[in-house]
């Protein structure tokens, strides 16, 4: 098993490693099974994971695969104990997996839509996040959940937050976002080995995107960003999908003369500071580029990092790109305007280097 | 129901020890030696006592904010509780928790619970544990709430969760009539609140929650059902808090002396020792013999909490998480 660090699957350090091409939600569900089968306190619970059950058998039919799939074939190979279909009741299977977590089991949750944290928010900060700590660090709650994030599918305003921030201000809760194959891999198996509370955000964008994923057993330190592309001119900080819209930036930046460096932060609680600074005090240039909406966001907080411990390397202010103060639109002139757009970021770059 | 005499022990041990601990608790709070709120449960002891006399280390409860009772039936250390409560670094949690969060893992006891009605679905969860790893003989969920949390979304998601799922879970109500100050004849829609199990598919029964042994016997069964596999039960224990919602609360403002006098001449206590007096169970001596004992323990607690140091300034940083790479400090 590897741990990796700051690296780039396709840069030069990660020639001749086996690996493949494969698709986010195949790699996702692959990664479920892995860990599954590495520990049998593993178990997956959430709504609609088993996807209906024979009226006359009762034998779980997996007519969805689960939510966007995820979980498409587990319950065959796993049995209904392991792949635990529950009611809609948010609130009580998420308290549930808490109480499960507490007691020596490690459960995964699939909240289906990241809105619907909300509906459980009680039992993630008043139990999940705070149960180490009340009880002065005699238990710990070794429990991962995840749910679809983002705007970009027509879901409108209840189905379509990335409030990451939300999340990642719960002291004793720990958050990830994965923004490819490559990071969810990593990701989520570190997520279900950790012992704390970790919650991975699944931005509904990437799910059918593809990239390369090592064949070897790796998981991804949580807490660290890393590289997707070097540079020198500017420094773009992304975060799940917003990843790839800094990447799609710098390709059209590129073109204009302007070498882009590319962070993908991967973690947002714990997160990694020294990335941030290390680029912005050679690039002396940095936009954020988050889609939660702008108020006390991440895009928020790692300005205030930036602009507190690199103000003196820093040509020009921090800017952030994010998306507008507002609920997430239905029409899709509204919602692509909602969404940070690779045009978005490379205008604001353009100002800020007097390029335009 | 057969008791043995070992059993009835135990239970006038623990119901006065409840009883003394929480007039204990509340003199040093009221002497400036508490360092929060509390909750005391005085009056309550038959419940907790009743439910717990059937449980091992094994089996888990969740608890609420007016814990000490459920702290105390399931086998915490006095000492350690009466130095949480004065927030000294032997207490219970280190001085971190405080009288509404104390826990013990180790005799499971998930945790007193300020949130009404949080610790619901984690006695679910802790039952779910038993069934995936098929030791629901030995290891069942109880989850002690009150009156008022049976007005929470939870609760009712908890029961219909240990329903479909057939986990070994007993709900136990405690109704003491009031939800803060606010009466359940007001605040709750059913003339019994055990009524609501029927609409959740497992038995609800009503049980005179100042009586040790009827609720000792309803419990019983309860439990014997969950171990064998059977599902969840809905118990509602009516009982009486004899003070206020919390120490400073004078429950006089909000409720009649003729309640007050009611409950107080059905005192579980005073009851329990007629009782086994009468039936000649336990001798007036042995009676005496263990509130000495209690008595003493109670002076041994305070002096032990009074004695023990307070947590070092560090201690605000440890146990957030088990390993977290950014410093948590806060910013100045």
């Amino acid at each position: 098993m590897t741990t990796h660090n700051k690296i780039d699957p396709l840069g030069p350090g990660y020639e001749g490693v086996a690996g493949k091409e494969l698709r986010f939600r195949d790699v996702f569900r692959d990664t479920l099974r892995a860990e599954m089968n590495r520990d049998q306190d593993v178990f997956l619970m959430g709504e609609d994971i088993s996807g209906g059950f024979d009226r006359d058998t009762k034998e779980p039919l997996d007519a969805w695969g689960g939510p966007f799939a995820a979980t498409k074939g587990l319950v065959q190979e796993f049995g209904p104990d392991r792949i635990r279909d529950a009611p809609i009741s948010e609130a009580g299977f998420v308290g549930a997996a808490v109480g499960a977590a507490l007691t020596g089991l490690r459960p995964v949750v699939d909240l289906m839509y990241f809105d619907f944290v909300t509906v459980a928010y009680d039992q993630l900060l008043s139990n999940a996040a705070k149960s180490r700590y009340m009880f002065g660090g005699q238990t710990r709650v070794p429990m991962t959940l995840f749910a679809r994030s983002g705007a970009g599918t027509g879901h409108a305003a209840q189905h379509s937050e990335s409030f990451y921030s939300m999340l990642a201000h719960i002291p004793g809760l720990k958050v990830v976002v994965p923004s490819d194959p490559y990071s969810v891999k990593g990701l989520l198996a570190a997520a279900i080995r950790d012992d704390d509370p970790v919650f991975l955000v699944n931005d509904k964008k990437l799910i059918n995107l593809t990239g390369f994923v090592p064949d070897e057993d790796y998981v991804i330190e949580l807490g660290k960003g890393r590289y997707m592309q070097r540079g020198d001119d500017v420094t773009l900080v992304g975060m799940s999908y917003t990843s790839v819209v800094c990447e799609q930036a710098a390709v059209q930046l590129a073109d204009a003369g302007i070498n882009a460096e590319v962070i993908d932060m991967m973690s947002l609680s714990p997160f990694d500071e020294d990335i941030l600074l290390e680029s912005v005090q050679k690039t002396n240039n940095v936009v954020i580029v988050d889609e939660d909406t702008p108020r006390a966001s991440m895009a928020s907080e790692f300005a205030a990092v930036i602009a507190d411990k690199a103000f003196d390397h820093l040509d020009a202010p921090v800017k952030r790109v994010t998306g507008p103060h507002s609920p997430v639109p239905y029409n899709k002139g509204l919602e692509n305007a909602f969404m940070p757009q690779p045009e978005d970021v490379v205008g604001t770059v353009r100002n800020m280097l007097g390029r335009d | 129901m057969e008791i043995s005499k070992e059993k009835l022990e135990w239970m006038y041990t623990t119901m006065y020890r409840i009883r003394r601990f929480e007039e204990t608790m509340l003199e040093q709070t009221f002497k400036g030696n508490s360092m929060g709120v509390t909750h005391p449960s005085d009056g309550q002891e038959a419940p907790p006592t009743g439910v717990c006399a059937h449980l091992t280390d094994k089996d888990w409860i969740g608890s609420t904010h007016r814990g000490h009772g459920h702290c105390i039936a399931k086998g915490l250390d006095t000492h350690a509780m009466m130095a949480e409560i004065m927030g000294r670094a032997t207490g219970q949690c280190g001085g971190k928790g405080g009288s509404m969060h104390i826990a013990d893992f180790s005799k499971g006891m998930l945790g007193a619970n300020a949130i009404v009605g949080a610790s619901i679905p984690l006695a679910v969860g802790a039952a779910l544990t038993a069934k995936y790893k098929g030791i629901e003989n030995e290891s069942v969920g109880v989850s002690f709430f009150g009156d008022g949390a049976s007005s929470q979304g939870v609760l009712h998601e908890s029961m219909n969760l240990a329903s479909v799922w057939k986990l070994p879970v007993i709900f136990a109500c405690e109704n003491n009539g009031y939800a803060e100050a606010t009466p359940a004849w007001y605040s709750v829609s059913a003339e019994d609140i055990a009524s609501r199990a029927d609409g959740y598919g497992m038995p609800g029964v009503v049980v005179d929650g100042m009586d040790v042994f009827e609720v000792y016997e309803a419990a019983g069964e309860a439990i014997a059902r969950a171990r064998a596999g059977e599902g969840p039960t809905f118990l509602e224990l009516k009982t009486y808090r004899y003070h206020g919602h919390f120490h400073a609360d004078d429950p006089k403002k909000y409720r009649k002396p003729d309640e007050e006098e009611h409950y107080h001449e059905r005192d579980a206590l005073k009851n329990f020792e007629k009782r086994v007096t009468g039936q000649k169970l336990m001798s007036a001596k042995e009676l005496k013999s263990i509130r000495d004992s209690i008595e003493q323990e109670m002076l041994d607690a305070v002096e032990f909490a009074l004695e023990s140091p307070m947590p070092d300034v560090e201690a605000l940083y440890s146990d957030v998480y088990v390993n977290y790479s950014n410093p948590i400090f806060g910013l100045r």
